[in-house]
């Protein structure tokens, strides 16, 4: 017999879990705050407020001279050009990737009861760690590499973002396709489909929108790591801050600080806009 | 034969949920199945479609066994056997007409495929599977657009454009008024005829099983309780197969009884 209700109320199995949990972040986050000797008090000092203002104060007003505008357009079009061109290339290659990476298009998942695929088993460890070593080396690190190899110039910048972009994509495309709903994909695998079919119809559908947003997040993010590139010598906005910074001429690092503010700008409105018309 | 289990037996995590099942359907008939929630139906209808390994017994399906198969030859086999499962598995932001092209991926090669998914090729052919439903003029809606109806109709006339050899119905109509329900059902039956193609189809509407299909199959508790023509089922083998002790007050299933509805209640 069950006992009556009202004695024993219903306990939320899950709330022991939570607690511990939340207990376990702020233990960790402690040590994490004293090894890094994080400091908000130095922030707020007045010394370090004046000096801080004193050197930001340099950067205004942004400067107009016409030669320098020149120089900083076809720097911009440089750095848009290095990053979409590194982010076509680690997209063909973290596509493919990503699909032989991915669980959620392994046999095992699509058809039930059936015997795992050695192929999948052989391919997908490899490939994974493959994404790993090809993100876990920071892209400036790539760039001095490359640099070396192909000499000064966005070429250099180029595959330093390919290469660690397809990590990253590889990884996280292979993570979107299995946090969607798989059973659009498992349905078509049963009515005969090939998994790769399955995939293009069932799948991606619902996994499209997340891709997109998160493709060109990394393309924003693609602007920005060119321009640290550009400090190693890969041309493009970042070689021009640096002779800026170099030469002390707060107006022209504010006029690059204000082009980079409008193609962020730029980013966050295309994935607006391709979103609305694609998903 | 189209269908011939032989003490087909199947346990989800160690709990039986079909006994060993013994039946045969011959290519062509159209069987409903009937019984109380939790009697195996979808079960059934899923070893029936091979998504499901029996544990013991065997399965014969379009006249071989697939579990004896290569994996290879079952999908093959699987193209000929067309499902339709009782939540539409369709994704939200696809549109009907890729949806119910999806139907044919078993039959389409690679390239004909992947064409399609960005230009639709047969716009004919899956406007007529839609317009069998009244769905025709719904061609460039996106699914997460149509009601739960609705939506139960795209997969059905997905499982239509397949033209499938045999046709599973795992409670189609649920999400459908009774007109409709009864339309949908006519047009399963129809494309059944005209392709003689064999439909099983679990129903809860057990007016609806007994007004549409020849033969009727009564599942409880994963055993088969009776299987006969639909004018042979009683009342008494109704509520033998949905008697249910655990709820109270026990209400006996009026099987053909049409409600009576008090014409000026719902005015006031």
């Amino acid at each position: 017999m069950k006992p009556p209700l009202r004695d024993n109320p219903p306990r939320d199995p899950a709330s022991r879990t939570r607690l511990s949990l939340a207990i376990v972040a702020l233990v960790l986050l402690w040590p994490a705050l004293q090894v890094s000797e994080f400091n908000l008090a130095a922030l707020l000092d007045p010394a370090n407020i004046h000096t801080m203002g004193s050197f930001l104060s340099g950067f205004w007003p942004p400067t107009g001279d016409p030669v320098f505008v020149a120089l900083l357009a076809r720097a911009t079009v440089e750095t848009l050009a290095m990053a979409t061109a590194g982010m076509t290339l680690a997209l063909a290659l973290a596509l493919p990737c990503s699909l032989v990476a991915t669980r959620a298009l392994s046999r095992a998942r699509l058809l039930p009861n059936a015997e795992p695929g050695s192929l999948g088993l052989v391919l997908r460890w490899p490939t994974r760690s493959l994404l790993i070593v090809l993100r876990s080396v920071p892209e400036i690190v790539w760039a001095l590499l490359f640099v070396r190899a192909v000499g000064l110039g966005p070429t250099a910048g180029v595959l330093a973002i390919a290469i660690t972009y397809a990590g990253m994509l590889g990884k996280v495309y292979a993570e979107i396709y299995e946090s969607v709903d798989l059973r659009p994909a498992q349905a078509l695998v049963q009515a005969g489909s090939s998994r790769p079919l399955a995939f293009c119809y069932g799948l991606l559908p619902n996994a499209l929108g997340e891709m997109l947003s998160y493709t060109i997040y990394r393309w924003e993010c693609a602007i920005r790591a060119s321009l640290i590139m550009g400090f190693v010598g890969a041309g493009g906005l970042g070689q021009q801050l640096d002779l800026s910074l170099r030469m002390f001429a707060g107006g022209e690092v504010a006029a690059i600080l204000l082009v980079f503010l409008a193609l962020v700008m730029l980013s966050d409105q295309l994935s607006a806009g391709l979103r609305r018309l694609l998903v | 034969m189209t269908i011939r289990l032989a003490g087909a037996g199947f346990r989800h995590g160690g709990i039986p949920a079909l006994g060993a099942l013994a039946m045969t359907v011959a290519r062509g008939e159209q069987v409903a199945v009937i019984g109380p929630s939790g009697a195996g139906k979808t079960t059934l209808l899923r070893l029936l479609a091979t998504a499901l390994r029996p544990d013991s017994g065997s399965v014969e399906v379009l006249g071989c066994d697939p579990w004896r198969l290569s994996p290879r030859a079952r999908q093959q086999l699987r193209a000929r056997i067309g499902l339709i499962q009782q939540a539409p598995p369709l994704p939200p932001r696809q549109r009907v007409v890729t949806a119910v092209g999806g139907g044919r991926l078993g039959q389409w090669s690679l390239a004909r495929s992947l064409v399609n998914l960005v230009y639709p090729l047969d716009l004919q052919g899956v406007r007529q599977s839609l317009e069998r439903l009244d769905m025709g003029d719904r061609l460039f809606d996106r699914c997460d657009q149509l009601s739960g109806g609705q939506l139960q109709r795209v997969a059905i006339a997905r499982t239509l454009y397949q033209h499938p050899d045999l046709l599973l119905a795992d409670e189609p109509v649920s999400a459908m008024d009774p007109v409709l329900a009864g339309h949908t059902l006519s047009v399963l039956i129809a494309q059944g005829r005209a392709k003689g193609a064999t439909l099983v189809a679990s129903l809860h509407a057990v007016d609806l099983a007994l007004e549409y299909f020849p033969r009727i199959v009564g599942l409880r508790d994963g055993a088969m309780m009776f299987d006969c023509p639909a004018h042979q089922v009683t009342s008494d083998n109704l509520d033998a197969l949905y008697a249910n002790d655990q709820l109270y007050p026990a209400v006996p299933h009026p099987p053909h009884q049409s409600p009576t509805v008090d014409a000026t209640y719902g005015c006031r």
